[in-house]
This record gives structure tokens, C-alpha cells and sequence, in this order.
């Protein structure tokens, strides 16, 4: 029964237990700043092994999440950390000892099993790649339990120290384990350097790859193959869930950073090893906290900030070029209403009142003024004594969202049959994206119309002198045009 | 070597375990089936959703809310972690879905982002807690959940009436009260869970019935994981419902699946952990993976074991 306790404690929660494996900060007397400058001297060789161990796993399972996060198999990692279990007790059972060679390649054969399995079944089954995931990840953890559970009751089997090798222990890398990670490291490395566009092409395009004749599932599995040297050797520092979580984590965060697979890959293994660094230095200067678990949240600090700041992808710039739109939008139909209100007087006033405007856009006098103020600041518009007059970009501006919306009615109309009654709300969205080019062809097509569905003047390309007052404009305007 | 697997005796396996060793035995397989079919029931739909993993998922993150109602309110009671059980799970979800919907990146790493933060938060806050005081909770309920304890759990008495040890009683509410939700809000789970857009149209909240469904979830995974491990919960939200869909494509057909695999699996379960002296949880899930690697060969050629089950396509 005592057995069984040690044991259920393996098996929950493999990794939860680097709270329990050995610290690099256990001291008597605890200081922050003389903590933080023996970290940094790197004069203790615990720290200098914890550190190059940490930064090395990151760099390496960086490395390979880049690829599993653009495969999206992110959740293979978490997978196959779970299916390497069996393979570590076939390896101890290997001669009954702890023998790193034989345990590594009997995890790393787990590991493969595991992704065949998981192809096997997707390809067999109508089942999807969740559920296969899923089956793997808790079969093959359930047949490892079994050994385990097997070995402990083998003469000898109780003090294998197996549960020292499934549990997090950054801080008691030893070595052996930094030299076994920078192989690993180097390895993955020179594979990537190696098969790089074969990697990327048969990640974003596996079917074109396969009609090049490329041996696809060579690359697939390869790259299983270093996965699971990758969580194997870094197993021992994190554990399995947080292996999971540093082969995803910084990947993702580099998703967002940039487009291309290069600046990707280079971005995740940096974000990797910051990562590593940093949840060393904080077990280190923390008062005997554990490595793993701060690792990932040095990680997930990152990815939030990429998620919030990211240069194209982040959520602040994106909420930004939202609100630039939509003011963009409020301002162009305010000028539009300026327009309609000259137009109604048939341009014979420079100016407007601003009530014409509120009216114009059903707004309260003080929302119109509000908006007006925005054309103001923006150097579209000028006011004085609750009149607004057209600056020159104003008045162009204005001109452009009014033909814009008057050939989109147009085209609707003549191109697309529907009745003049039914194309307002549709220009109405349109009229603020219409590019150039869009609008000349449009122009082309329709002939050089002067008149919408409605009957009212198309201001064209000869209207829109940059820099022409109102003034100079509207008497041509209002002749050819005249009010309604 | 020689004495790693043991030899098949069948008055040691068969024989002895019903009838010296009554009580335990029964315990552990009534507890066994009572948790796989609770789990069956739930990843039936949740394997329906394409969300298999988010069980995993959840189960790993239930940690962090378990620590810090822990440190809120400073015991273990049941209503406690379940409350805890189910803010961490739909904070989960939640998480999960705004890095879906507010970036680029996709639903699985999504779901490793979420989970594993959660987790590293957790184990950080429960070194933290330790650092303060003795903390019960990894003791009670997060890593010693056990199976083979199920047994010596003090029994329920009604009026009475000896019931069963404390957890199975309390299992039995969850898979009852599963079955009740179940029976009452078929036709919704049916309807969000193969056809959202129908759903929608027909006025039934998809989002709704999903934080619904993932609630429910969360209180299954505590209450599992709980009495006997995390493998076991993790594992039987995937592999009976996998076993229940390779045989039949009929929603009510896989329930009654579902249950006949909970009771072979969890029965030949214990009896292989007799004969090999393993762990029981960790041999339910051999079987219970076994019983879906049969069912695979079996219906290889088809997709369906029995044509009449299949809903005509």
C-alpha cells in the first residue's frame, strides 16, 4: 500500500512534482540582491549547468514547436510526452539499471509508436486527430503506469530512482544532461539546417510535396524522431505536461510575430531560451522554488506579450487600426454631410450651418459640433461662429466619398439590374474602401456618368482639383447640376 | 527478468479475489465502472465536439483552482473544490477560446497555452502555499488519488443502511445526475453538437449548452480524479467513447456501449492488475485500449460492426 502511495503520486501528476525534486535556491539565509548577483557571476557550477540546461531545452524545443505549431499538431507534444513513459521502464528493465543509452532509446521508440499510432488511426479510423491523440496520449500512459507499477515490486525495482528520472529537476542538471541536451541541440539543428525547405513545404503543403514525389512520411516521422529526442532530454528538467508547454508556448508566441518560417524559427528558439533563462534565474533568486513551472510562466509572459503587442498580429495594434478605421469613417461621413447639406442650397453658400449638418446626420447639435471639431484637428474643416467651411483636402475628400457612393449606386443599378431603391445601404459601406484603381474602371465602365440612379451629379476626376476652394468649384457644380 | 510477469494462477487471480478479498475486489470495480461510464457519458459528446483533449486539458488545469480555493478558504470540503472545480474549467475554455478568437493562433495550441500556464501556476502556488503551512490538499485530492484506497474510504450510512465507501455513494450521485441531464437536454446536446448552425436557427444558444457541457465536465474530472487519478479520468473520457463510435453511429447505441466497455474494462481491469500486481487504474485503461484495438480490427473492413445500428447515410 505504502508502494502504492509513492506511486499514485507518480502517475496523477508526473510533472507536479518538481516542487519536490531538488532546489538551486535552498539556502539558510535568503537575500535577493546577493542571490541575484550570484546568479549572474555564474560562479556556482549548479547554476552554470541549471542555466546552459534551461536555455539549451528552450532552444531545442523551440525549435522543433515551430513546427508542430504550423503543422498543427501542437497537441502531439503533449502526446507523445505522455507515450515516452513505457519506453522508460522497457529501457530500465534493460539489465534492471538506470542506464541513460538504454532508457533513451526506449523512450524514443515509445515515441515513434506513439506518432505511428496516432497516423494508423487517423488514417483507419473515422476518428480525428483529437481522439487519436487523446488514445495515444492515455493508453500508452496507462501501459506505462502498468510497468512502473511492475518494476516497483521487483526485487531492486523500489529504489530504481525511475520517478527521479519522470520528475522535473532543472535545478539538479548534472553534466551529463547539458552535454545529452546540446547533442540533442546540435542535432535538431543540423537536421533543420539540412531538410529546411523540405520541412516548411511539406508542413504548409503536404500534397503538393507528395505530387513532387517527395517521401513525405520521411520527413513526417524524422521530424517525430527529433520531437521525441527533444522531450525525452528535456523531460528530465520539466517534466512531461511542462515539456508540452515549452515546445508550444514560445512557437506560438512566434507565430504572431511574424510571417515567415525563417524569422519564425529563429524568434522560437530565442523566446525558448529567454524563457529557460529566466525561470532559472527566478527558482534561483525565489526562496527554493521550482524551475519548471516558472519556466512556463516566463513563457507565457512572453506569448501574452506577443499577443498584446505583436507588430501586425497583436490585439492592441489591431484594436488601434480599428478605431483609426472607424473614426476614419465618422469623419468622411460628416464631410459627406457637409456636401449634401451645400448641395440641398445648390453650392451657392461657401459655409454651413452646423444644425444643417446634425440634421443631415440625425444627431444632436453637439454630437455634429463633436464630430466637427474631429474634421477640424484632421485640417479638413474650419469653423467660425457655428458655421463649418470646407478646407481644400476637405473639399476633395468630400467630393471622392460622394462619387464613390454615386458610382457604386450607378453600377448597381445598370450592371447588377437592382432597383435604384435597393443600392443606398451597399454604397454606403463600399463608398469608404473603393480604391483608385476600382473607381476609374468603375468610371470606365459606366461611361463617365455625370448623373446617379437618383439623378444627382457624379462629381469626376476633373471636379476634384486638389486645392480648388469651393468657391472656384461650386458655380460649374451648381449649373450642370442645379438642386436635385 | 525471469519474475516480472507473473505466472497465470487462477486461484490467486480468479478465485481468491471474490471470495477472500470480497469486499475490496467489488469495491474497486464497482468504483472503476461508476467512473467510466460518468466519463464515457461526457466524452461521447465531447468526442462528437472534436474537443477529446480538452478533457486532458482540463483535468491538468483543475490544479490551479484547487490551490487557490485552497488557499481561500483553507480546506477541502466537496462543494468547495466542485465550485473550484468549475470556475477553473470554464476559465479554461474561456482562455482557450479568446486566444482563438483574438489571434491567429489555432484551437490546439490554444489548448496547450491555456492548460499548461494553468498547471505551472498551480504547482508554483502550491510551493508557495507549502511555504506557509502544512497544505492537505495534494494529500486529499490531487495526487493521491487511488484506487485501490476506494475501499478503505469510511462507508456511507442512510437510515441505517450501509451504503458503500464515500466515494462510490458520491459517484453514483454524478453518473445519476449525468443521466438525468442527459435524458432531459438529449435533444439540445444532440442538435449543438452535430450541427451548430441548426442550433442557432432553431433559437437553442450553442455557446450556452458548450460552457454547459464543459461545466459538467469539470465536476465529472474532480470527482474522478479525486478517488482514483487523473490517468484514469483522462483516459476514459477518450477510449470508451472511441470504442463506442468505431461500433455504431447511433448517439443512444454508443451510450449502451459505452457502459458495456466501462463494465469489461473495469472487470478485466482489476483482474489483470491481480495477476500482474500493478496499478488497477493503470490496467483498466490497458483494457479498456485494448477493447478499442479489437473493436478496430474487428470493423477494419467496414466502418460499422453492425450494419442495422448504422444510421442510413
Amino acid at each position: 500500500m505504502r508502494s502504492f502511495l509513492r506511486l499514485a503520486a507518480l502517475a496523477v501528476l508526473l510533472a507536479a512534482t518538481p516542487a519536490e525534486g531538488a532546489r538551486i535556491g535552498e539556502l539558510a539565509d535568503w537575500d535577493f540582491g546577493s542571490q541575484t548577483v550570484r546568479f549572474f557571476s555564474l560562479q556556482d557550477a549548479s547554476v552554470r549547468y541549471a542555466l546552459a540546461g534551461s536555455m539549451l531545452l528552450g532552444l531545442c524545443c523551440g525549435l522543433m514547436g515551430a513546427f508542430l505549431v504550423v503543422r498543427k499538431l501542437a497537441l502531439m507534444g503533449d502526446a507523445l510526452s505522455h507515450a515516452v513513459l513505457p519506453g522508460v521502464a522497457l529501457g530500465f528493465l534493460w539489465g534492471m539499471t538506470k542506464n541513460p543509452v538504454a532508457i533513451f532509446a526506449g523512450a524514443v521508440g515509445a515515441g515513434l509508436l506513439g506518432a505511428v499510432v496516432v497516423q494508423w488511426i487517423r488514417a483507419t479510423t473515422k476518428h480525428r486527430e483529437d481522439a487519436a491523440l487523446g488514445f495515444v496520449l492515455s493508453s500508452f500512459f496507462g501501459v506505462g503506469i502498468v510497468l512502473f507499477t511492475m518494476i516497483q515490486n521487483l526485487p531492486g525495482g523500489a529504489k530504481s530512482g525511475l520517478d527521479g528520472f519522470m520528475f522535473g529537476q532543472a535545478a539538479a542538471l548534472g553534466p551529463e544532461d547539458v552535454w545529452l541536451l546540446a547533442g540533442v541541440t546540435v542535432l535538431a539543428l543540423g537536421a533543420v539546417g539540412l531538410f529546411y525547405k523540405e520541412y516548411v513545404l511539406t508542413s504548409f503543403d503536404e500534397g503538393f510535396a507528395q505530387s513532387l514525389g517527395w517521401p513525405v512520411k520521411f520527413y513526417h516521422y524524422s521530424l517525430m524522431l527529433l520531437l521525441a529526442f527533444a522531450i525525452v532530454s528535456a523531460l528530465q528538467a520539466v517534466g512531461v505536461v511542462l515539456v508540452s508547454a515549452m515546445l508550444v508556448i514560445p512557437a506560438a508566441a512566434a507565430f504572431l510575430l511574424t510571417d515567415r518560417m525563417g524569422a519564425m524559427l529563429a524568434w522560437s528558439a530565442g523566446l525558448g531560451m529567454l524563457a529557460g533563462a529566466a525561470g532559472a534565474f527566478f527558482s534561483f533568486t525565489g526562496q527554493s522554488l521550482p524551475t519548471g513551472p516558472f519556466m512556463v510562466l516566463a513563457a507565457a509572459g512572453l506569448f501574452v506579450l506577443a499577443l498584446l503587442f505583436a507588430p501586425s498580429h497583436g490585439i492592441v495594434r489591431r484594436l488601434w487600426r480599428r478605431r483609426s478605421r472607424v473614426a476614419r469613417i465618422r469623419r468622411e461621413n460628416t464631410l459627406k454631410a457637409i456636401y449634401h447639406v451645400m448641395e440641398d442650397g445648390g453650392f451657392r453658400e461657401e459655409v454651413v450651418e452646423i444644425e444643417g449638418v446634425a440634421d443631415r446626420r440625425r444627431e444632436t447639435a453637439a454630437g455634429a459640433r463633436r464630430e466637427i471639431v474631429e474634421l477640424q484637428q484632421a485640417g479638413l474643416a474650419t469653423v467660425a461662429d457655428g458655421r463649418v467651411a470646407f478646407t481644400p483636402e476637405g473639399w476633395q475628400r468630400a467630393c471622392e466619398m460622394v462619387r464613390n457612393h454615386r458610382l457604386w449606386e450607378l453600377y448597381l443599378t445598370n450592371a447588377a439590374q437592382l432597383a435604384p431603391d435597393h443600392v443606398h445601404d451597399d454604397a454606403e459601406v463600399i463608398e469608404h474602401v473603393l480604391g483608385d484603381e476600382t473607381v476609374r474602371r468603375l468610371e470606365r465602365r459606366l461611361n463617365y456618368a455625370r448623373r446617379d440612379p437618383h439623378g444627382k451629379l457624379i462629381p469626376g476626376l476633373a471636379d476634384l482639383a486638389a486645392g480648388a476652394p469651393p468657391s472656384e468649384r461650386v458655380a460649374g457644380f451648381g449649373e450642370k447640376g442645379g438642386a436635385r | 527478468m525471469s519474475g516480472f510477469i507473473p505466472p497465470f494462477a487462477w486461484q490467486r487471480v480468479v478465485v481468491q479475489p471474490w471470495t477472500e478479498d470480497f469486499n475490496v475486489s467489488f469495491w474497486i470495480v464497482v468504483m472503476g465502472f461508476l467512473v467510466a461510464a460518468a466519463c464515457g457519458v461526457v466524452g461521447t459528446y465531447l468526442l462528437l465536439r472534436r474537443m477529446a483533449l480538452v478533457g486532458d486539458a482540463i483535468s491538468h488545469s483543475i490544479l490551479f483552482g484547487l490551490v487557490v480555493a485552497f488557499m481561500i478558504f483553507r480546506s477541502g470540503g466537496t462543494m468547495v473544490m466542485f465550485v473550484a472545480a468549475v470556475a477553473t474549467g470554464l476559465l479554461t475554455v474561456g482562455i482557450i477560446e479568446f486566444i482563438h478568437r483574438q489571434s491567429r493562433v489555432k484551437t490546439d495550441a490554444a489548448i496547450c497555452i491555456a492548460f499548461t500556464t494553468l498547471f505551472a501556476a498551480g504547482v508554483v502556488l502550491l510551493s508557495v502555499a507549502e511555504m506557509q503551512g502544512p497544505v492537505h490538499l495534494d494529500a486529499e485530492c490531487v495526487l493521491y488519488g487511488e484506487i485501490a484506497f476506494v475501499p478503505l474510504d469510511p462507508a456511507v450510512e442512510v437510515f441505517g443502511l450501509v451504503l458503500g465507501p464515500a466515494p462510490v455513494v458520491r459517484m453514483v450521485g454524478v453518473l445519476v445526475g449525468l443521466l438525468v441531464l442527459a435524458t432531459i437536454f438529449y435533444k439540445e446536446l444532440l442538435v449543438t453538437s452535430f450541427d451548430p448552425a441548426l442550433a442557432r436557427s432553431l433559437g437553442i444558444r450553442a455557446g450556452v449548452w458548450h460552457y454547459g457541457l464543459m461545466a459538467v465536465l469539470s465536476i465529472v474530472i474532480v470527482s474522478v480524479f479525486e478517488a482514483v487519478g487523473a490517468i484514469l479520468a483522462v483516459a476514459m473520457l477518450v477510449v470508451p467513447p472511441m470504442f463506442a463510435a468505431q461500433l455504431s453511429d447511433r448517439l443512444p447505441v454508443r451510450f449502451a456501449l459505452v457502459f458495456l466497455h466501462a463494465a469489461l474494462s473495469s472487470l478485466l481491469g482489476y483482474q489483470l492488475s491481480v495477476w500482474l500486481n500493478c496499478s488497477p487504474a493503470g490496467a483498466m485503461v490497458v483494457v479498456g485500449a485494448m477493447l478499442f484495438l479489437l473493436a478496430w480490427a474487428v470493423t477494419r473492413p467496414r466502418r460499422a460492426a453492425f450494419p442495422g445500428w448504422t444510421a442510413p447515410s
